[in-house]
């Protein structure tokens, strides 16, 4: 299985898949592109693509993205992945895993927008104060400090650092469900916790085995605006 | 048989509803329902999104602790059914990938096989149960609800909890109307509701939940029964915050289907969490217990 996929990604690095010859910047998102490829199970059915638009068609979030998923897979394929990894469609998916169920060459697409949106994460590639990158930095803190999440906390901290003023707003929505009983004040810990961090830590570790280049800050050289 | 059982983070706070109204459909059936010890958070799609081995590690250690007890693992939330259902099948499939993540649990002392099954409570309620079954056991009728039954996302794809059709799937419908509930057409029942889209594309996601209450109103629900906290949250809570996307005003419950399976196999109200609504049951849709129909 794994040496399939290696077979296919060495094979496309390697190929004249755009006219030209792939600048060096693209040719190394290419790779560590591929790379995760490796690790999603039948993905390498990427070049399967015939672009017959189902994915895009079935997409309820389709009509705000800037580049459509079916259009991610032919950029793919001219060799401009810089320009996925700029656009807002791989942060506005939801998960709905619509295209990857209709998909006729069975094409794992939200999967692969993952794998895009963590290499766009890992290389900082979106506006500064940026909702997604907040909210998934905010919740792994969360994960690492108690081992579940705490939603009143997660979205407290999380308004505080994108949109402050709009905290007012989303009290009121805390205040709904704090009034049906359904908004825990306190955090619930897990006995494991030490446990649990001595996971993630050695994951991490294996993830990712030089050390991050500190702190991300973001980038306005995107095509989309933070909110 | 005993199931264990996984409520995940969600079921410990705002979907409190649903751990009460699972427990209570169990405990009327007269299974025992051990919940894992020290379970973690599944990670959600947040950390699937961000860092791959550390998201399956974290979700692994769940599967983990849950081979110790042996049992079916019973996971009502959508995104924990799917997160869990999908470490264990990448640990299936992807050997280099298994041994990383079993390298990182190894530090705790955890070493999983994979072998629980991860289920969901709808699955497993028809499957284990029956819709027969639970209709002979059902000490009042659903008669007073007109509902739209809402699968969303996550129990349809990409793994498919019940073995249904994953564009039109009809098995929560068959088993509201199997307690004597009526169900309306509703085209968007498999329609996405935005998810964690409401916090980062706050107005992408009041488009999608404004599209799928519209289908429920002209559908003529008058309740909306679905299987997931997140759905649950995100078209109960933002009816009055839809501005023009929506022509007529809504005001719908929103329910799990274990509040309506429930109060149908006899437990009461507060039993299955009627309390938590947030948009209120009309006391008048729920019918009293018929007495002499249990034996």
């Amino acid at each position: 299985m794994r040496e399939k996929t290696v077979k296919y990604s060495s094979m496309l690095l390697n190929a004249q898949v755009s006219p030209g010859v792939l600048a060096k910047s693209e040719r190394e998102l290419r790779e560590a592109f591929l790379e995760e490829v490796e690790r999603i199970p039948g993905a390498e059915r990427l070049h399967r693509c015939i672009q017959c638009g189902t994915c895009t068609g079935s997409c309820p979030v389709s009509y705000t993205m800037d580049i459509s998923p079916r259009q991610v897979i032919a950029l793919f394929r001219a060799g401009a992945i810089e320009q996925i990894l700029r656009s807002r469609t791989i942060w506005v998916c939801a998960s709905c895993y619509n295209c990857t169920v209709r998909c006729p060459s069975q094409i794992k697409i939200t999967d692969l927008l993952y794998a895009l949106k963590r290499l766009a994460m890992d290389r900082g590639i979106f506006p500064s104060k940026f909702p997604v990158y907040v909210l998934s930095e905010t919740f792994a803190k969360m994960i690492k400090r108690y081992g579940r999440n705490h939603e009143l906390g997660l979205i407290r901290s999380f308004y505080l650092r994108t949109q402050p003023l709009q905290l007012l707003r989303q009290s009121m929505v805390g205040l709904d469900l704090l009034k049906a009983g359904r908004m825990p004040l306190r955090p619930e810990k897990i006995r494991g916790q030490k446990e649990l961090k001595a996971i993630i830590a050695r994951a991490e570790q294996i993830e990712r085995p030089q050390e991050p280049t500190g702190e991300k800050r973001g980038t306005d050289e995107v095509g989309y605006k933070a909110i | 048989m005993p199931y264990s059982y996984y409520p995940g983070c969600s079921l410990h706070s705002t979907g409190t509803a649903y751990d009460k109204s699972v427990r209570a459909v169990f405990h009327a059936l007269g299974e025992d329902l051990i919940e894992l010890e020290d379970w973690n958070c599944c990670g959600a799609t947040i950390y699937m999104s961000n860092q791959e081995t550390v998201a399956l590690a974290i979700s692994a250690r769940n599967l983990a602790l849950a081979e110790k007890l042996g049992h079916d693992l019973v996971v009502p939330c959508s995104a924990c059914f799917t997160v869990l259902n999908k470490t264990r099948r990448f640990m299936e499939e992807m050997p280099t990938l298994r041994a990383q993540v079993n390298e990182a649990l190894s530090v705790a002392n955890l070493h999983p096989e994979y072998s629980v099954r991860v289920r969901h409570p709808l699955e497993v309620l028809i499957n284990d149960f029956g819709v027969e079954r639970l209709a002979q056991a059902a000490r009042r009728t659903l008669e007073g609800f007109k509902l739209a039954c809402y699968y969303g996302c996550q129990i349809l794809r990409p793994e498919r909890a019940v073995g249904d059709d994953p564009e039109v799937p009809m098995v929560l419908d068959r088993l509201m109307e199997a307690f004597g509930a009526h169900t309306v057409d509703f085209p968007a029942k498999t329609r996405c509701c935005g998810g964690m889209l409401i916090t980062t594309f706050r107005k992408v996601a009041l488009d999608l939940i404004g599209e799928i209450l519209e289908w429920a109103v002209r559908g003529g629900a008058n309740a909306i029964v679905t299987v997931c906290p997140l759905c649950q949250i995100n078209l109960e809570l933002y009816q009055d915050r839809l501005g023009p996307r929506t022509a007529e005003k809504v005001r719908l419950p929103v329910l799990f289907f274990t509040q309506l399976v429930g109060l149908a196999l006899g437990c009461s109200p507060e039993e299955v969490g009627l309390e938590h609504q947030v948009v209120r049951v009309p006391p008048e849709y729920v019918t009293p217990v018929e007495v002499g129909n249990h034996d």
